[in-house]
């Protein structure tokens, strides 16, 4: 693609009533070993955030020698400015189901759940029924596998996936040490795949089109499209399928008000771009990669407000078991407002970076390691907003 | 299965392991200590304070390594320039959030925290203090353990050990992020959970949150009164555990110093647990014979078999929350601790010519659960609270200390008479299957006429470490007036450790099981792990303490609780028999139920 352009997808929502019968009659022919074959050539990366590839996790789960093995939908979508899987999960909830379906068929599990953030508890009675359906019909078309949905509780922590298990589980939602990881001891410790929701709604798509013509999207490490949840100062907010592989600028071109000062890429754990590096900077694995979230910022906001305001959902939504985490945000928050009131010198600043740093290397889950995105990249670029 | 060796460098050096090893302890066996707070021998890894992070060659992060497994062709360092820097990070981020007023703090010098503070010479004005805006109270309602949010660094120790170790879970982890902190259901009082008092949360606290409610102030105001006699009790584990807190190596046998000292800090009376230990054994067995007489010859359906046990205040306390229904399966002998204070204010005060009112009776015990069921309200038949003050093996340490004695100079003394005298069997109460053994030689003795079959009178199968152990004895050739018995197998079980009680419990519960007599120790490895014995603690120490129990025991004049002259003496002059009227209205007990909450 041009990457200074963007280019809209219809391939997550498109509307086809045929599909799902016709994905599952396809799967159903295939080998497993041929459908992750597939996945993994289609290139496709997790959608959640981190981007781990998806064939290679559905690969690494069936390798496992193990009677019980479970497929996981992380339907926990909590990163602040991301809302695209409520979407999906309203409109499309059947793609989702048959994707859960195709892991299932493909690592040999025969039980998936699909988590529930508990925010999200307004469409848990329509996805009841429409899942008792797709289980009959799994059932009809001699598909040993079923899928139950569970509710959350609010905790931001249970998107992470090890975290999500310990819920599922009945436990405190706290994250596990790893290794081992999910594809060898996940959910009840079995081999488990853990999935996204658009993840899983492009595994159907790549199922029914082939990985040819996903690859044929995006960028070499960045393939096909992905639905973005456009927030902020944007006259166009919402939810939109894009092409991967534009540039930040390209982005704000098409979305921003003409005022754009800043881009916060991957929700308050991601990377905030300032205005500055828009032309440099590819929204994917190559530059800023985003779980969906972009939130624009025009010249009326206070990226001192902003950082605060992530700051004090990371100390508020940390799950305080481990100390880099759990101090370190309420450091980070603190240090950052006596800088401002003038009780710290703006030098304090350079200390509260190197201990980003620390948190980065140093928490135990993915939750704590990211505070350092927010944090580093905008102290670095808006310096003299956070001290005056 | 067999384990494979991996090969991996640590710090450049190259060192072969099983797989499984942790990096942590493939960096120990290289004689390179990494700084831990959240890990502990006996519980499961956490990974959580973050402190042992270490550098893996081609890893993005740092690693924990208490919970990173070897892998072949690994690369680690312990002490690179990033390991350093985060480390100090996380200690002065602890610190942040802890009360660093060290000076007042019970454990003072012998907290973890602050051991690493110094050690990594961190600058605490780096960061903002966080701990005094967070309003933390300190919960002292309970009368054996004191629990103090603003030092606890959410290692979550505790909360492992009250629910892996313990199976009691008064201690969770509650709220999350800034707010997070380890509480009790719905934050009620210590004094009104299902906590046990076990003490073993107080064991393994790194720092000053968990401590023991210490009476040491109030024993010294008894001490310097004139007015009033104070008598002591030591508890069988005190004299294998209190060297370790006066400098010693873990496993010195100190009785006849440990005497010494008691006599130097000016207790009037220097007296043995170990003699009502012996007590408990007559009158427990007399129970256990009576009961099965009942149940076997008079056929009376009442009678609640398996007995078992009921030294261990932590159990019972376990037993009246959980199993409430087997409550009456519970001996109704009060513990060694009871039996002495019930007797120090009527049978020793009389003989001393002492007032009932003046005498202070003072225990030593390895346990926190003693302060409790000092205060229970049933422990009052001398007329008076039974036992004044308990203080564990910590404790006294530190009254040693203070008053400058030299411990390990003190010459060998004995104990004071009456109630100064005792046999092998009491004194191995103090570890797991002790009472058992002990009540096997009394027992099988006067069934039989014979002593114990066993060589040197050591029953083996009902000691060591094994979470739960069996043994069935069989009677023969038994006594006219035992005929009753003759044939039959005696089936004993013995559980260490609450979770292992529970595993008992529910077996006796759902009749899967079946036993005429049961011992349970609320404390790994009996007493001698109990929650007042010296920190630190883990599997080594206590075998250690176990082995110094059994050397004790080999090496009395006495090894049979029955043979004791005191306590023949005992009965003679005051309580008539075993189980007799005045036995039960001084040294039986009865139990209450409990809710879960």
């Amino acid at each position: 693609m041009e990457k200074n352009r963007i280019s809209k997808v219809d391939l997550i929502f498109e509307n086809d009533g045929t599909l799902v019968n016709t994905v599952l009659d396809k799967v159903k022919k295939m080998n497993p070993d041929d459908i992750i074959m597939e996945m993994i050539d289609s290139g496709l990366k997790g959608r959640g955030g981190a981007g781990f590839p998806t064939g290679l996790k559905w690969k690494f789960t069936k390798a496992e020698n193990s009677y019980d093995k479970y497929v996981v939908c992380n339907a926990d979508e909590g990163e602040p400015g991301t809302f695209k899987d409520r979407e999906i999960l309203d409109r499309v909830p059947e793609k989702v189901f048959t994707g859960m379906a195709v892991a299932g068929y493909a690592i040999g599990a025969r039980k998936g759940y699909m988590y529930l953030r508990a925010e999200y508890n307004f469409l848990l009675k329509g996805l009841i029924k429409k899942v008792e359906e797709f289980n009959k019909l799994l059932k009809d078309k001699g598909f040993d596998f079923n899928i139950e949905i569970r509710s959350g509780a609010g905790a931001y922590i249970c998107g992470e996936e090890s975290a999500l298990f310990e819920s599922i589980e009945g436990k405190r939602g706290e994250p596990r040490n790893k290794p081992p990881y999910p594809t060898v001891a996940g959910l009840f410790n079995k081999p488990t795949s853990i999935n996204n929701v658009e993840t899983l709604v492009y595994a159907t798509v790549i199922m029914k089109y082939g990985a040819e013509k996903f690859k044929e999207m995006g960028t070499k490490d960045s393939r096909g499209s992905k639905v973005f949840s456009i927030s902020g100062d944007t006259p166009n907010a919402g939810i939109y399928e894009l092409e991967l592989g534009m540039t930040v600028a390209a982005f704000v071109d098409e979305f921003g008000d003409g005022d754009t000062k800043a881009v916060q890429v991957g929700g308050a754990s991601g990377i905030c771009v300032p205005r500055k590096k828009f032309n440099d900077m590819i929204i994917g694995y190559e530059g800023v990669p985003t779980g969906g979230s972009m939130m624009l910022f025009n010249s009326s906001r206070s990226m001192y407000n902003v950082l605060k305001d992530y700051l004090e959902f990371f100390a508020e939504e940390s799950c305080g078991q481990c100390t880099p985490c759990r101090v370190g945000c309420q450091q980070l928050l603190r240090g950052i407002e006596a800088v401002k009131k003038g009780e710290k010198d703006p030098s304090y600043l350079e200390t509260l970076k190197k201990l980003a740093q620390t948190m980065k290397i140093s928490a135990k889950c993915g939750l704590g390691q990211s505070v350092a995105n927010p944090f580093i990249s905008i102290v670095d670029n808006f310096r003299e907003e956070i001290i005056y | 299965m067999a384990k494979y060796n991996v090969n991996l460098k640590i710090n450049n050096i190259p060192i072969t392991v099983e797989e499984g090893t942790t990096v942590l302890e493939a960096a120990r066996k290289l004689n390179f200590r990494i700084p831990t707070l959240c890990q502990h021998p006996d519980l499961c890894v956490a990974g959580n304070c973050r402190v042992c992070v270490v550098e893996q060659k081609g890893a993005k992060t740092l690693v924990a390594s208490c919970a990173m497994p070897v892998s072949e062709g690994m690369e680690i360092f312990t002490n690179s320039e990033k390991v350093r820097t985060a480390r100090k990070h996380i200690i002065e981020l602890l610190l942040s959030e802890h009360n660093t007023e060290c000076t007042s703090c019970y454990k003072n010098g012998k907290c973890e925290l602050q051991s690493l503070a110094n050690e990594y010479l961190v600058n605490e004005k780096d960061f903002i203090k966080l701990v005094y805006d967070k309003k933390y109270t300190i919960d002292d309602f309970s009368p054996s353990i004191i629990k103090d949010d603003s030092k606890c660094i959410r290692c979550q120790r505790c909360v492992r050990t009250c629910t892996s170790m313990q199976y009691v879970s008064a201690l969770a982890v509650a709220y999350k992020g800034e707010h997070q902190k380890i509480s009790t259901f719905f934050e009620k009082p210590m004094n009104s959970v299902v906590c046990t008092n076990c003490g073993q949360c107080v064991n393994r606290c790194p720092t000053g949150a968990l401590v023991e409610k210490n009476y040491i102030d109030q024993v010294w105001d008894a001490i310097n009164d004139p007015e009033v006699h104070v008598v002591c009790q030591t508890a069988p584990a005190v004299r294998v555990g209190l060297g370790e807190d006066l400098g010693l190596t873990p496993g010195n046998r100190v009785t006849g110093k440990m005497v010494a000292a008691l006599k130097r800090l000016g207790f009037d009376s220097v007296l043995d647990t170990d003699f009502t230990a012996d007590l408990t054994i007559l009158e427990e067995g007399t129970e256990l014979l009576t009961r099965l007489k009942k149940a076997l010859v008079e056929k009376d359906e009442t009678i609640a078999l398996p007995m078992m046990t009921s030294c261990s205040p932590g159990w019972i306390k376990f037993i009246e929350h959980k199993f409430s229904n087997l409550l009456p399966n519970l001996s109704t002998c009060k513990s060694p601790q009871q039996m002495f204070g019930a007797l120090a204010k009527t049978f020793y005060a009389q003989k001393k010519g002492w007032r009932a009112d003046k005498v202070v009776s003072v225990s030593i015990m390895p346990c926190t659960a003693k302060k409790y069921e000092a205060n229970r309200p049933e422990m009052r038949d001398s007329g008076f609270k039974d036992v004044d003050y308990v203080l564990t093996t910590r404790e006294l340490a530190m009254m040693i200390r203070q008053a400058g004695i030299n411990f390990d100079e003190l010459p060998e003394e004995k104990y004071d008479s009456i109630m100064g005298t005792s046999s092998g069997a009491a004194v191995i109460f103090g570890a797991t299957g002790g009472v058992m053994e002990a009540a096997l030689r009394t027992a099988y003795e006067i069934v039989t006429g014979r002593e114990v079959p066993f060589k040197n009178l050591d029953i083996i199968p009902v000691r060591g470490f094994d979470g739960i152990k069996e043994t069935t004895i069989k009677l023969e050739n038994c006594k006219p007036e035992w005929g009753f018995l003759e044939g039959a197998e005696l089936k004993c079980a013995i559980a260490h450790g609450l979770a292992n009680a529970n595993k008992l419990m529910s077996a006796v519960a759902n009749g899967t099981v079946s036993y005429h007599f049961i011992e349970i120790m609320a404390c790994p490895g009996g007493c001698l792990g109990g929650g007042g014995q010296p920190i630190p603690t883990n599997e080594e120490i206590r075998r250690k303490r176990m082995e110094a129990i059994y050397e004790e025991d080999a090496n009395m004049p006495i090894r049979k609780s029955h043979e004791n002259p005191e306590i023949l003496q005992l009965y003679e002059e005051f309580l008539g028999k075993p189980n007799s009227h005045k036995a039960h209205e001084l040294l039986h007990t009865h139990y209450t139920k409990r809710k879960r909450y």
